[in-house]
């Protein structure tokens, strides 16, 4: 094996559960379920999130979760709750109708910027938790709620690096080096934002231990294609962080031994 | 006698259960839950709830979703 191959194979865990990808990734925005799927393909992603809505009444319902591989570990989500009651009804109806215990829990604050509302997320994965169920939290990137969350019993927290389906990149870096030096141990996975492969790259090199994205991909000219260029930045970026970066300087420092030069 | 089914009115015949009410609005079982007045009824239970008058029930599946909805 190679070193490369070494250094990959520290696996992502969240809960008692294990994955090999560091890539999670979402199904909406598509524009056909084929590009989807090859999309998911290419990401090498092992989990994927979806959404809860009520069946349409008009005969038209389809199962969308026939068109998944079904490999692939769901990660049914709570997006467009706007209250932790909300939120918390979504998710039993998740468990109830996938026997997952898992849910990516979004409670949102407020329809232009889609921030978190940090409140009412906190009230439902205290709730959640209490329930049995696995809560992984969209929040926003403040280590004292990364914290809140962590004691509420979450084995996992996902901050936002930018609004949701902006591709503004990591707007805070500082934010995320926080939270990875104050909570080394804590599973931290960048959730918004990410809009090309350098983001996602520099979301890992900052310490996050996986990156959720949708838009990025899902908007791409070629999805497949994005989705192979983020399967590659988030293993160079996990390297880069495994490797341990140099420290920056505002000065040269020469590479070449200073002695014995001609003259 | 009416119901709410996902936020619409429904007229539906009296005592009907749940897997009736999923084939008269021909909604396949598969991988959806059902709450009745808020309340999600599991699957097993589904035969032995019996929709009264005035009843709320919401009919959920899954669609493409990332962080945005």
């Amino acid at each position: 094996m190679s070193t490369v191959a070494q250094a990959l194979t520290d696996q992502l865990v969240i809960g008692d559960r294990t994955f090999r990808s560091r890539l999670i990734i979402g199904t909406g925005k598509y524009r056909t379920h084929d590009e989807m799927k090859a999309a998911h393909r290419a990401s090498g992603a092992e989990m994927v999130t979806v959404a809860v809505r009520r069946v349409p009444l008009d005969r038209s319902s389809e199962s969308f979760l026939d068109h998944l591989d079904p490999s692939l570990q769901i990660l049914p989500n709570t997006a467009g709750c706007y209250s932790a009651t909300e939120a918390v009804r979504t998710a039993r109806l998740a468990r109830e109708a996938l026997h997952t215990d898992l849910i990516k829990l979004e409670v949102i604050g407020d329809q232009t910027t889609l921030f978190p509302d940090n409140e009412q997320t906190l009230e439902a994965a205290r709730t959640l938790v209490d329930e049995g169920f696995v809560v992984l939290p969209y929040f926003s990137d403040d280590l004292i709620m990364a914290k809140k969350l962590l004691d509420a019993g979450c084995p996992a927290v996902m901050p936002l690096a930018a609004p949701i389906g902006s591709g503004l990149g990591i707007q805070n870096a500082a934010n995320l080096r926080i939270m990875r030096e104050q909570m080394p141990d804590a599973v931290i996975i960048v959730d918004a934002g990410v809009g090309t492969a350098s983001d996602a790259a520099i979301a890992m090199e900052l310490g996050a231990d996986a990156v959720l994205m949708n838009t990025a991909i899902a908007e791409a000219r070629d999805p497949a294609k994005m989705a192979a260029a983020m399967k590659l930045a988030i293993d160079a970026g996990r390297l880069a962080f495994l490797a341990g970066r140099m420290p920056k300087r505002l000065y040269a420092s020469a590479s070449s031994p200073l002695t014995g030069v001609v003259r | 006698m009416q119901i709410q089914v996902n936020g619409e009115s429904r007229v539906v015949s009296k005592d009907l259960s749940l897997p009736e009410l999923l084939v008269s609005l021909e909604i396949p079982p598969d991988r959806i839950a059902i709450e009745l007045n808020e309340r999600v009824i599991r699957r097993a239970e589904w035969s032995k709830a019996v929709l009264q008058e005035g009843d709320k029930v919401e009919i959920v599946y899954f669609v493409g979703g990332g962080t945005n909805n």
